[in-house]
């Protein structure tokens, strides 16, 4: 496809050839007529006359054409019979009438053919004719109303236009394919056709069709177009058409030529058609079969509507408007940023797309460019860059798994600790005022008087300065000087130096002069301009009759004394007249050297010369006459300017002009007069006042009313903006008569983001809307601009916006004049002042709230990674580096990101931060302080209340704190101060040895750290805390629950132990529990019919009271003895010795199998001791309840403090001895006096904390029997019932049944458990989460524990702590050959290792597990410890040994060792050392939870949980469920313990040292309790009970046979005593627990009055401090 | 006596618990404890005590009158916790059980004169629905762990309350030597409750 143009100009060339053949005369004619015709009415022509050429070329067209032609003739058929077409005809001729003019005009002109003109006539004619007719019908018509007319008329062009749209469709179609297309909308075609076809059948509507017709829908809105368009269309064509016919006329075409012609342009315009074409049945319906369009002509169709850019590319003028040349604002000094890349294809396919568009070229900016914004992506990657070489991967750099944390601001634009509320950064911004210079409501005495204003303040800064002043003080100084210095040197000749001095004032002096000069025109001007400035003001204001400034300028005459102002002025002149003259002299004279130089330089080459010319001479005059040469040397000067002139030497200098002194002055005068003011004349001060009065707003004329209106309607008000987000406004503010606005409003700014940019924006308001005037950015001040010493600084700000009013305001950005004529314009922009001042808030403590220095800068240029790369971040708070590499790098000052640097830069090199030079008392801040900081620290009362409310240990109940401050001793704080002081001291006296000392240090620490968080729990409350409620599933539960426990004991029917189990831990179904709970309403009402008092009561479950509103006395701990087994017999008197020592009673006794021991229970608590009655036999029942006090220390009754309680219950057993003291009273017969005594047998203890945190301890103990009794037997020699005796033989010792519990029951302290951090991996933590829960779920009651927690608080898998560790040495090397004892022995030295329960020592929220090394480091632990330990050692020694975590008692929770010999397991007591076997009734372990290896960790999942009924062997997988299994395979789990324990040599010295310290006490204490008797000891007996003692460490804790062979011992040497005693086994952890126990047994409360003691200690050392302590106490009373 | 050089100050409380109006119980008694300070110690009079049982008379009043006296002095060194009356009115419900009725408490007044408090009264709710049926059923309702909760703020958060009726107590207050140690407690104003608008007529203002 040609473009047009080309081929318009082709044709424009043919026809231009056969026009110059056809008419060559009128040639130039012709050429102006096509110029002038606009191009498209050009181009039909053209067509035409290329048609007979084209014909033959391409037959498809001329077919095409023919076949139009046909059924344009058609058409006009129709046309002409048509009656409705009226208008166009109209328009038609109208139209063609104009254009008949203009085109006759030209013609005539042209001197051209008339043929048209007789045309057209004639075409008029046959218009005129039919519009004729068309009336006459019209007037015909009968039942057409005049209005119907006219809409008629309406309607048809309507429809004709509407038909010309649709035939333009067909047009296109047919174009096109040739083919007719169906158009979509052919019902309203139709509709149209139908009308048409009535009209065009029938001539004339009826009315009724009239009416349908009419009132059918058509659309109104494109048809008036398209009726305008086609009219203008054919505006166009007639003229075209006269256009064509003229040509034809001179071309002599024929009448179907013409007939073609005057329809070709209907065809070619698409605008064109206005006729009906499609008259014929064929067009209203036509059928034809589906068409395959090939693919070409697809293709070709789709061309039409597709449109495919090309990716050529475009030229820049295409994209710019027309007459536009591109514009770069690069080029200008605009920051332009990088564009982003995009490949020049696609922009080239986008700019061509573009432009096709409507208002494409929007999309292009001034440079023809695309408009784009600057590429956003950064060059250089802030991210280390990745190393993708695995192995050569520094391990530094290796990633590593971190858990995520949670961080409150990570981004790095935040002030680092901002975030946590430490460092709070404050940012005063304090918004003063603002002044407006400019504003476009000014009136122009505004802005003379803004002018005025500038002025004066440029006047009074001058004033201030008075640096013309100073400078002529100086000058005059300098004269002085200089006069002095020339007075006192003028008879001596000057030295050089003092010349120079000279010289160099003289240089000072005339640039001071100078100086002075024009400081004093610009004085003189500026009071000039000011004047010349009011004087318009005045004028202005007589001018305008009103005034609307209120500035007044005076101008202050002083007077002067007119002759010493004259004197001084001329003395001034004269001065500075001479110094000139002095200047021009030393000028003159430095002249007049230098051409005094010249000349000689000058006479010495003329000499030259002359001696030349002479040798001439000589030569011609043969040495003649001498003399006269001389002569004329002599004349020399005179004659050589002459002869100068004729050679080429140089010049003859010109000697310097004399000076003209009456020049001088004269122009000194001049000069005088002209900035200085006349002598004798006043001294003009202008002083400027605002206090002129404002004319009232009803004196002023109308438009100086309506600018007041605007201004009183406008606010102003400023927000401001931190980091470009918008943190506060002030107040809006109307303005003033005088454009100021007062805001004095300060912003406090709490920041979190580094400060990168403060802007003020200046709003102004006008009714509800309100605009921007300008920006003001302020620099970000420096860390130490505080608030308070900052000066107000004023930040001048200019808006560009055009305003223009049509009052008096002035307006902005308009020009002004303010002379008459309008010469002299001035174009003012809305100007102003903010008065505003930013600084860093002052914190309470005086500090500035400022973020350190680095890291504002930091935070400026973090945006700028170059600048960090180039100086590196250090340099970054060096502010010239910075300077310096601005000026290196020559960075883009507009550039925006640099926007922070270069203010940083100017802000630093400009302002200097001003320091504040005065103190300023926070008067406000003293007046709100009560009294004093140091007042306060000071007082007493302040601090014990302080103490108090913070609940330190001494003080939480502290009661009446006194109201004065003077009754408030020291000795208060001593206690606690004491204490303080005290953490760091090491008190050694009560412990063995420092390190002793410290792990107590240290556990008591971690008891406080405890007891806080407790504190700290206290004051969360749960709901059952405050309310009592009835418990919805309550007690009803019971019975079900004793159903497995009636199973057993028909199953262990021969034991009389049941009670044993009737606690016994059950497995309990779901279904069961649910059953159970749908049946406690029913038993709860069942309840109610309850016996009061039933005859066999069962315990209830009482109601928890936390232990928040108890006080002393409330609680009580409840002691219920039931029985005891097994109790230690009186031994046979065997000997006869004996036998006088126990009394006959005793062997009767004996003898008739009656009473072997009278045992009765001591329960001691708090050193308040209750007993039970006596019983008989070594088998008795009690079932006796004893009630304790309790009490707690220093009246806490808080979980805390309760748990963390260290007090124990002992549980003394006693035998009752009757002792017979002999018959006293001899006369009145005989009256037997006895003497009760106890002896003490054995005892259980069991911590408070044991019973609190378990509620209740229930169950059988055994009895802590000594090891010898002195006196005593176990009676079980003397049973013989077989069976029974088997299984007793398992269980040595006596065991006691008991029921402790706590009344009211006290809640004890919830375990929370946390999620504490961890180094294990995620998924074995969810593993062991998930075992956890299913263990709790299917088996709830069952410990199962997984994971602990480290003395670090850290999560750790259990299985962690077992590994094979070694035992010391020396207990390996005791036993060489006999693994059994060897095992009995590590036992033991585990078992005396101290143990504190966890509750106590560690927190009670958590168990802490400490590794090996770490207990044996702090020799403290609890079982756990113990039995993590002892396994190891078991498993060191080669047994098979599991860790058994379950439930005991009395401990509860607890932790056992499993061992495994030849298929007999064996269960270890890691705390006392005993073992017990699978089968033994007796053993504490209740429970079995789960077993732990090192490999492994297994959960029980049989029905029961008693040692006795499970089977041990783990492989079993219906009994025990392993924790890692096939599918989670054991991840190779390091242990956290040690891989050796390292021991420390057991202690001898040490020992002994501890021995004779404990013995000391323990003496000085039983003496100390028994105050009113005398305490006696027996020394020998001492010495052999000393003797004893090491016999029995290492009996491994004694053997029966031993007591014996004691007791012989004994009594052979000390007689007849009667002797009772035994030794005491207990490992050493302090003191206190030793007296305890000794207090416990009870031997100092004898009351025999000759009584001895006897007391022996001894202590073993084993390795590493762990100490085994032996006290033997021993009785012994003389008959 | 170091008259002129207090170290504590006394707080003389005299007055009476009038009476009750629970619009729908009838015989009530109630409890009465003070609940003070770790400062404050009381010198003289009854701490707790408990009032008879009374129910409504026959006539239009619905009040329940108790008029049982209150006399305690107290002496303190520190105004803070400063004393308060709790008072917990209990009662038979239908089963015959004696249940909590309402918890109430008030400041004892701090300034000297007479003063007529009223009360208002709540018990806790039971947490959920059954069990409060199941409480009525067996007439054990719901209580505080220890009337002195309604004193203090700490902890109430975990409980749902419901209001029960009102309690009007009178006092009279007396005071020595708080001024003295430099506490001002305000004016006193004798006149704004001095006549209590108790009576058994049936008031409207109540």
């Amino acid at each position: 496809m040609a473009s047009p143009s080309d081929i318009r100009e082709k044709l424009r060339k043919k026809r231009r050839a056969f026009q110059e053949t056809l008419v060559p005369t009128k040639h130039d004619d012709e050429q102006a007529l096509v110029a002038s015709a606009s191009v498209s009415e050009e181009a039909p022509p053209a067509t035409m006359e290329q048609e007979p050429q084209s014909s033959h070329e391409d037959p498809a067209e001329t077919l095409r054409r023919s076949l139009k032609a046909q059924r344009q003739m058609r058409k006009k058929k129709l046309l002409e019979e048509s009656p409705a077409l009226r208008s166009p005809a109209e328009g038609v001729e109208d139209i063609s009438k104009v254009a008949e003019d203009e085109g006759s005009t030209k013609r005539t002109a042209a001197g051209s053919l008339t043929g048209p003109k007789s045309r057209g006539p004639h075409q008029f004619e046959r218009f005129v004719t039919r519009r004729l007719e068309e009336k006459l019908r019209a007037a015909r018509s009968q039942g057409q109303s005049l209005q119907l007319q006219e809409l008629g008329e309406v309607a048809v062009s309507r429809l004709q236009s509407l038909r010309d749209r649709h035939t333009l469709t067909r047009f296109h179609s047919e174009d096109q394919d040739g083919t007719f297309q169906v158009p979509q909308d052919i019902s309203t075609r139709v509709t149209f056709q139908d009308a048409a076809r009535l009209v065009g059948e029938r001539e004339r509507p009826t009315t009724v069709e009239a009416y349908n017709f009419f009132t059918s829908n058509f659309d109104p809105e494109p048809e008036e177009r398209s009726e305008s368009t086609s009219k203008t269309s054919v505006q166009k064509k007639s003229a075209e058409s006269c256009d064509d016919s003229r040509e034809e006329a001179e071309e002599g075409g024929e009448e179907e030529h013409e007939e073609h012609n005057e329809e070709a342009p209907l065809m070619q315009d698409e605008d064109g058609n206005v006729f009906v074409i499609q008259q014929t049945s064929k067009d209203f319906l036509e059928t034809t079969k589906a068409e395959y369009i090939g693919l070409r002509a697809l293709a070709l169709r789709r061309g039409g509507l597709l449109y495919t850019p090309s990716s050529q590319r475009v030229p820049t003028s295409v994209k710019l408007p027309e007459n536009v040349t591109p514009r770069y604002l690069e080029e200008e000094g605009f920051y332009v940023g990088q564009r982003p890349p995009v490949t020049s294809t696609n922009e080239n396919i986008l700019e061509n797309r573009m432009l096709k568009m409507e208002e494409g070229l929007k999309w292009f900016g001034d440079d023809g460019r695309i408009i784009a914004l600057p590429d956003p992506i950064k060059e250089s990657s802030s991210r280390p860059p990745l190393f993708h070489v695995e192995e050569d991967l520094d391990p530094a750099l290796q990633t590593v798994f971190k858990k995520p944390m949670k961080c409150g601001h990570t981004h790095q634009a935040y002030i680092a600790g901002a975030a946590d509320c430490e460092g709070d950064y404050q940012l005063d911004v304090d918004v003063s005022g603002l002044i407006f210079s400019h504003h476009p409501l000014f009136s122009r005495e505004h802005v003379q008087g803004a002018r005025l204003a500038q002025l004066y303040d440029q006047y009074l800064d001058r004033q201030r300065n008075k640096l013309a002043e100073h400078l002529t003080d100086k000058l005059n100084g300098l004269r002085n000087t200089m006069r002095n210095m020339l007075e006192i040197h003028s008879e001596q000749s000057l030295s050089p130096a003092m010349q120079q001095r000279i010289v160099e004032y003289g240089v000072e002096i005339k640039n001071t002069r100078q100086l002075r000069d024009s400081e004093q025109e610009k004085d003189r001007a500026l009071l000039k301009s000011l004047v010349k400035v009011w004087k318009e003001i005045k004028s202005l204001r007589e001018f305008q009759k009103f005034t609307n400034t209120p500035y007044k300028l005076c101008l202050r005459r002083e007077n002067v004394d007119r002759l010493t102002d004259e004197q001084e002025y001329e003395k001034e002149v004269l001065a500075e007249v001479w110094e000139l003259e002095a200047e021009e002299d030393v000028d003159y004279q430095r002249k007049l050297a230098e051409y005094k130089k010249q000349l000689d330089q000058w006479k010495t080459w003329r000499r030259k010369q002359k001696s030349q010319k002479k040798q001439k001479k000589m030569k011609k005059k043969k040495k003649g006459q001498p003399q006269e040469e001389t002569e004329e040397d002599e004349n020399d000067p005179d004659a050589n300017e002459s002869d100068g002139a004729v050679d080429d030497g140089p010049p003859k200098p010109e000697p310097p002009e004399k000076l003209d002194f009456d020049a001088i002055e004269q122009q000194v005068r001049e000069k005088a007069s002209r900035i200085r003011r006349k002598p004798g004349e006043a001294i003009l001060i202008p002083e400027m006042s605002a206090s002129g009065k404002i004319s009232a707003a009803d004196l002023c004329p109308k438009g100086e009313m309506a600018r007041r209106e605007d201004v009183a309607k406008r606010c102003v008000f400023i927000k401001v903006l931190y980091n470009d987000k918008e943190v506060s406004q002030t107040n809006s503010r109307t303005l003033n008569s005088d454009f100021k606005v007062h805001f004095g409003q300060i912003f406090n700014l709490k920041i979190v983001n580094c400060p990168k940019s403060i802007t003020l924006q200046v709003f102004e308001e006008v009714a509800s809307s309100c605009s921007l005037l300008a920006q003001v950015y302020v620099p970000v001040p420096g860390s130490s601009v505080v608030a308070g010493s900052a000066p107000m600084e004023e930040f001048e700000f200019s808006s560009k916006q055009r305003v223009m009013f049509d009052h008096e305001g002035v307006g902005s950005d308009v020009p002004l004049s303010f002379v008459a004529d309008g010469s002299n314009r001035v174009v003012l922009l809305t100007s102003g002042k903010v008065s505003c001042c930013v600084s860093w808030g002052v914190g309470e403590d005086d500090l500035p709230l400022a973020p350190p220095v680095s890291q504002i800068l930091g935070s400026v240029l973090g945006g700028h990674p170059e600048a960090a790369a180039h100086i590196g971040p250090s340099g970054l708070a060096d502010m010239k580096k910075i300077g310096e590499w601005a000026a290196q790098s020559r960075l883009d000052p507009n550039d925006p990101r640099n926007t922070s640097i270069m203010q940083l830069l100017k802000v630093a090199s400009s302002g200097e931060v001003t320091a504040a030079d005065y103190f300023r008392l926070e008067q406000l801040q003293e007046e709100f302080n009560f009294v004093s900081d140091e007042d306060l620290d000071r007082s007493r009362r302040f601090r014990l209340l302080v103490l108090r409310s913070q609940e330190v240990p001494e003080f939480r109940n502290y009661k009446c704190v006194p109201a004065q401050e003077r009754e408030v001793t020291d000795k208060v704080f001593k206690e606690y101060e004491k204490r303080l002081k005290d953490g760091e001291i090491i008190d050694t006296k009560e412990h063995l040895d420092s390190h002793r000392a410290l792990v107590a240090k240290y556990l008591q620490k971690i008891r406080e750290a405890v007891i806080h968080r407790f504190l700290l729990a206290k004051h969360h409350y749960l709901l059952s805390d405050l309310v009592v409620e009835e418990e919805m599933p309550s007690i009803g539960g019971a019975h079900l629950l004793r159903g497995p426990d009636r199973h057993l004991r028909v199953e262990s029917e021969r034991l009389d132990y049941h009670e044993l189990w009737s606690q016994w831990p059950v497995k309990v179904n779901d279904r069961a529990e649910i059953k159970n709970r749908l049946t406690i309403l029913g038993l709860n009402l069942f309840h109610l019919a309850e016996p009061k008092r039933p005859l066999k009561p069962q315990r209830k479950e009482r109601k928890k009271v936390t232990a928040q509103n108890l006080s002393d006395g409330d609680i009580k701990l409840l002691v219920n003895i039931l029985r005891a087994y097994d109790i230690p017999v009186r031994r046979p008197p065997s000997s006869k010795a004996a036998q006088t020592s126990q009394g006959g009673m005793q062997a009767g006794d004996w003898l008739l199998g009656q009473v072997q021991v009278r045992p009765f229970v001591e329960v001691s608590f708090q050193r308040n001791v209750l007993q039970t009655t006596t019983a008989d036999g070594p088998n008795p029942c009690w079932n006796e309840e004893l009630q304790l006090p309790f009490s707690a220390p220093n009246g806490d009754y808080s979980i805390a403090s309760l748990q963390s309680l260290k007090d124990e219950v002992f549980i003394n057993v006693f035998d009752e001895v009757l002792h017979e003291i002999g018959v006293t009273d001899e006369e009145k017969g005989k009256s037997v006096h006895t003497r009760l005594e106890k002896h003490w047998l054995g005892s259980v203890k069991i911590p408070f904390s044991t019973i609190y945190s378990q509620c209740r301890i229930d169950g059988t103990f055994k009895v802590n029997t000594p090891a010898v009794l002195l006196g005593y037997s176990k009676e079980r020699s003397h049973g013989n019932n077989g069976a029974y005796d088997n299984l007793r033989s398992l269980c040595e010792g006596a065991f006691i049944t008991l029921f402790i519990t706590i009344e009211p029951q006290l809640l004890p302290g919830e375990s929370i458990r946390e999620k504490l951090d961890s180094q294990e991996d995620e998924g074995l933590l969810q593993a062991s989460e998930r075992f956890e829960r299913l263990a709790a779920s299917e088996f709830p009651g069952r410990v199962c524990t997984t994971t602990v927690i480290d003395l670090n608080g850290k999560t750790v898998f259990i299985s962690r702590y077992l590994r094979p560790l070694n035992p010391p040495q020396e207990l390996l090397d005791a036993f060489p050959d006999n693994p059994a004892a060897a095992a009995a022995q590590v036992a033991r030295f585990v078992s005396l290792i101290p143990s504190l329960p966890d509750r106590v020592s560690f927190a009670a929220i958590c168990d802490l597990w400490s590794t090996c090394d770490q207990f044996l480091t702090l020799l403290a632990g609890d079982e756990e410890e113990h039995a993590v330990l002892l396994c190891n050692y078991f498993l060191f020694l080669g047994k098979k040994a599991w860790l058994i975590i379950g439930n005991a008692i009395p401990e509860g929770c607890s932790a056992y060792v499993l061992t495994q010999e030849e298929s007999v397991y064996y269960m270890w007591n890691p705390s006392s050392g005993h073992y017990y076997g699978q089968y033994d009734t007796f053993c504490p372990l209740q429970a079995v939870g789960c077993l732990v290896s090192a490999g492994n960790v297994w959960l029980n999942i049989q029905e029961q949980v008693s040692p006795m009924r499970i089977n041990f062997d783990v492989s079993r997988s219906h009994c025990w469920k392993p924790f890692f299994t096939g599918s989670f395979p054991h991840s190779s789990l390091t242990s956290v313990q040690p891989e050796q324990l390292v021991y420390r040599r057991s202690d001898r010295t040490t020992a002994v040292e501890l021995q004779d310290r404990i013995e000391r006490t323990l003496r000085d204490k039983i003496m100390s309790w028994r105050p009113h008797r005398p305490t006696r000891w027996n020394r020998h007996c001492t010495t052999a009970l000393k003797h004893f003692l090491p016999s029995l460490e290492l009996g491994g804790g004694g053997g029966r046979d031993a007591g014996e062979g004691h007791r012989h011992e004994l009594q052979s040497m000390l007689g007849d005593n009667r002797i009772s005693g035994f030794p005491l086994n207990m490992p050493f952890s302090e003191m206190a627990p030793i007296v305890e126990a000794v207090y416990s047994t009870g031997v100092h409360t004898t009351h025999s009055p000759n009584v001895e003691f006897a007391l022996a200690v001894y202590v073993h050392p084993y390795p590493n401090n762990v100490l085994s302590v032996w006290v033997y106490l021993a009785s012994l009373v003389r008959p | 006596m170091a008259a002129s050089n207090p170290s504590v100050f006394l707080l003389s409380v005299n007055g009476q618990i009038e009476g009750a109006d629970f619009p729908s119980y009838d015989n009530l008694y109630c409890k009465y404890c003070y609940v003070y300070g770790q400062d404050w110690i009381p010198t003289t009079g009854l701490e707790e005590g408990i009032t008879q049982i009374t129910c409504k008379g026959s006539q239009a009043s619905h009040k329940l009158i108790w008029n049982f006296p209150l006399d305690v002095t107290f002496k303190s060194t520190n105004p803070s916790g400063w004393p308060q009356l709790v008072v917990s009115v209990y009662g038979p419900d239908v089963f015959g059980n004696d249940v909590v009725r309402g918890y109430g408490a008030t400041h004892i007044p701090i300034t000297p004169g007479q003063h007529t408090r009223t009360m208002a009264m709540f018990v806790p709710e039971p947490t959920w629905r059954l069990q409060k049926f199941t409480s009525w059923l067996m007439g054990r309702r719901p209580e505080y762990t220890d009337p002195k909760v309604v004193a203090q703020g700490e902890g109430r958060e975990v409980t749902r309350v419901c209001s029960q009726g009102f309690v009007t107590v009178c006092f009279s207050i007396m005071m020595k030597d708080l001024k003295k140690l430099g506490y001002d407690s305000g004016p006193a104003n004798p006149q704004s409750h001095a006549a209590s608008s108790w009576s058994t007529e049936d008031q409207s203002n109540f």
